[in-house]
């Protein structure tokens, strides 16, 4: 089961189904081994303008890991495509996570925004995975728009409060036919579980890792919560029955 | 000559290349990108494109993030 369970995006299959960020670590140099404890494949960047010299964060990103960098700073469909194409002439591949966003205090994607980028970018032939607000019908237009997944997100982002979503998410994993890929808030090994039993394909954890006190060990933690849940959707889990009881132990044959 | 340069307006010798450009400023040719009155530079054409008075340019590259 577990060999040939891989998730495809964009034509590509992964082999792990927890994706992490390059953001917030007390120092960057720990991401090589956040890397390999997490066993992530894809890793997200953002995109700035430069002022010093240096790789900066790409001399930490191993040589195996697929970029997947963001539009973060665009507040537009229009500044996120030319974010986009930017990212694509670094020459590290045609995957980008559209993120579209001009609340400055909750940070929430711009649903409508993020839906022109992805059409926009899917006919320039990126590999497109909208960060969105888990709306039905977002990620329908996302979908129409030719995204290779979507990126729901379970609770504001950087926030680790969990997966505050799980209702609409939930919809989504049911509705749309695409990867489901739970990006932002996820602060915690068991909430990532959680999403993965309920089908999600993936979860994008950055801060959860980023600002934990060990973040080696709670990238280990996350790859183990991400596996164990993918499993136990794959397993199915067993019927919940309320009020009452019902014995797991025979109810005859007791010793008198 | 003057250009701008990521929003600043700078000051610059006459004649230089984005490549030329890009070294003296002590960045990496191989990991920026770059952006020339609104159109993409690709990186092969670096040294093939010179900077002209009113230049508008945008140098970025990958930073962390989420």
């Amino acid at each position: 089961m577990q060999q040939s369970d891989k998730l495809v995006i964009g034509g590509v299959e992964l082999n792990s189904r927890l994706f992490i960020g390059t953001g917030k670590y007390s120092d960057d140099a720990l991401i090589p081994a956040v890397c390999e404890a997490s066993a992530a494949e894809v890793i997200t960047v953002a995109m700035r303008r430069v002022d010093k010299g240096g790789t900066g964060v790409m001399g930490h990103i191993p040589h195996s890991m697929r970029l997947l960098p963001n539009t973060s700073g665009a507040r537009n469909a229009e500044e996120a495509v030319r974010l986009a194409r930017l990212a694509r002439a670094a020459g590290c591949g045609n995957w980008i996570k559209i993120e579209v966003i001009s609340d400055t205090r909750h940070l929430l994607p711009d649903g409508y925004e993020t839906a022109k980028a992805t059409e926009i970018l899917a006919k320039e032939g990126f590999t497109v995975l909208p960060y969105i607000n888990p709306d039905l019908y977002v990620a329908r237009a996302c979908v129409n728009a030719g995204a290779a997944a979507v990126m729901p997100l379970g609770a504001p982002i950087g926030t680790n409060r969990g997966l505050r979503t799980r209702e609409m998410i939930g919809i989504l994993i049911e509705e749309i036919d695409l990867p489901i890929v739970v990006d932002a808030g996820i602060g915690r090994p068991s909430q990532a579980c959680e999403a993965m039993e309920m089908g999600a394909a993936a979860c994008l954890v950055n801060t959860g890792i980023a600002s934990s006190d060990d973040p080696v060990t709670m990238a280990s933690a996350f790859r183990r919560a991400v596996e164990a849940g993918r499993a136990a959707y794959l397993a199915g889990a067993g019927a919940v029955h309320s009020g009452g009881a019902v014995a797991s132990s025979p109810l005859t044959g007791f010793l008198r | 000559m003057r250009i701008t340069v990521n929003g600043e307006t700078e000051e610059i010798t006459e004649g230089l290349t984005l490549l030329d450009f890009i070294i003296g400023r002590g960045l990496d040719p191989g990991v920026v990108v770059a952006e020339l009155n609104r159109d993409i530079v690709a990186r092969d054409n670096f040294a093939a494109v010179r900077l002209n008075p009113g230049d508008s340019l945008e140098l970025l590259q990958f930073v962390g993030g989420g």
